[in-house]
């Protein structure tokens, strides 16, 4: 390919501008960088929550409390919102801004409805008495999985700020950066809620 | 860093999407493609649907089975997020990222492992058991399933 262009001599010049496109990878590389510290943090959750996880205090334990109905809804929301955003990158690759509103918007709609059932898991929790006071296997469980809802509660407003900027100022490279920026963090959280549900979820009612 | 690009784009604002997206492809297809997403979706629906019967539906007699099986499905389902929605390949970014990933995985490893290992021992070492933390069987069965 590059050997057309520099043989067509005029366009040459811009095509030696755009392999100048490195900054823009240099974005993406320093924030998968980013991403992979904030693999650290779970990892040292998901130790604690391993240590603890059978530490009860003669409180309930995960059989008494989880509800896998739930968490596999939950689970069904993530998934879901992770392949409408890899639909919203694709239209964003068509440049097609009204498609891409559509499916971010789709996207932060499951996004909110996994909150919601988290919420109400917690609430549910905290009511029955199952507190982060309670138990060791209380304290390190919601320390875990706050910590992913708190991720997905900022990737929410991260994908508001986000469309209303490319409804202001439309696809331009800078909101396209920003739009594959936040679908890496998107797709990360999936990868870490994998962690959850088996680790905590699965293997706590075992 | 962020300057420069508006400056360039400026040159040619009407070809910079078509520049843009051959640029991405140069560097390993960072949109992926329909079909791509499509499997990936397929594969994490089912890969997180079996586990999830294994465990409701009390598939297996030994919880240890039952652990061991579902971590395996994670850890397919965590490859398959990276290649098919992260689009990990080990030539994205001149191989930056995918040395990033292993020398975070390496890290994750030794912490959990680590911790898991320790630990195992202070308790087996340190702590006799109290009468009233009879809900924690911590035979060395018990030990093993939990890790």
């Amino acid at each position: 390919m590059t050997t057309t262009t520099i043989a067509s001599g005029a366009a040459a010049p811009q095509f030696y501008t755009t392999k100048e496109h490195h900054p823009e990878n240099g974005t993406l590389l320093g924030f998968w960088l980013y991403l992979m510290s904030d693999c650290l943090i779970f990892a040292v959750l998901f130790a604690c929550y391993g240590v603890l996880g059978r530490s009860y205090a003669a409180g309930p334990s995960g059989k008494d409390l989880f509800d896998l109905g739930l968490v596999a809804l939950n689970t069904a929301f993530l998934l879901l919102s992770s392949i409408t955003y890899g639909f919203a990158m694709l239209e964003m690759a068509k440049n097609r801004k009204g498609s891409t509103l559509f499916w971010l918007g789709v996207t932060g709609l499951f996004g909110a409805a996994f909150l919601c059932v988290e919420i109400y898991e917690f609430a549910h929790l905290i009511h029955e008495g199952a507190t982060p006071q309670r138990s060791a296997f209380l304290s390190s469980f919601f320390a875990l999985v706050g910590t992913h809802g708190l991720h997905v509660t900022f990737g929410i407003i991260w994908l508001i700020t986000l469309m209303v900027q490319v409804t202001r100022r439309g696809l331009i490279p800078e909101n396209r950066r920003r739009l594959a920026c936040l679908s890496m963090f998107w797709h990360f959280l999936d990868v870490i809620w994998i962690g959850v549900f088996t680790f905590v979820y699965l293997m706590g009612t075992l | 860093m962020s300057s420069a690009p508006p400056a360039v784009h400026s040159h040619d604002p009407a070809g910079h999407g078509h520049d843009a997206h051959h640029d991405h492809d140069e560097h390993g297809a960072s949109h992926g493609t329909f079909g791509g997403y499509l499997t990936g979706f397929l594969l994490s629906i089912l890969l997180t649907a079996i586990p999830f019967w294994l465990i409701m539906g009390d598939v297996f007699r030994s919880p240890t089975t039952a652990a061991i099986v579902v971590l395996v499905f994670a850890a397919i389902q965590i490859v398959v997020h990276m290649v098919y929605f992260l689009h990990m390949n080990s030539k994205s970014e001149s191989g930056w990222t995918m040395l990033a990933l292993i020398f975070t995985i390496v890290v994750v490893v030794i912490t959990l492992a680590g911790s898991f290992w320790v630990m195992h021992h202070l308790n087996a070492n340190m702590m006799p058991m109290a009468p009233h933390d009879d809900t924690m069987p911590m035979s060395p069965e018990g030990m093993r399933q939990m890790r």
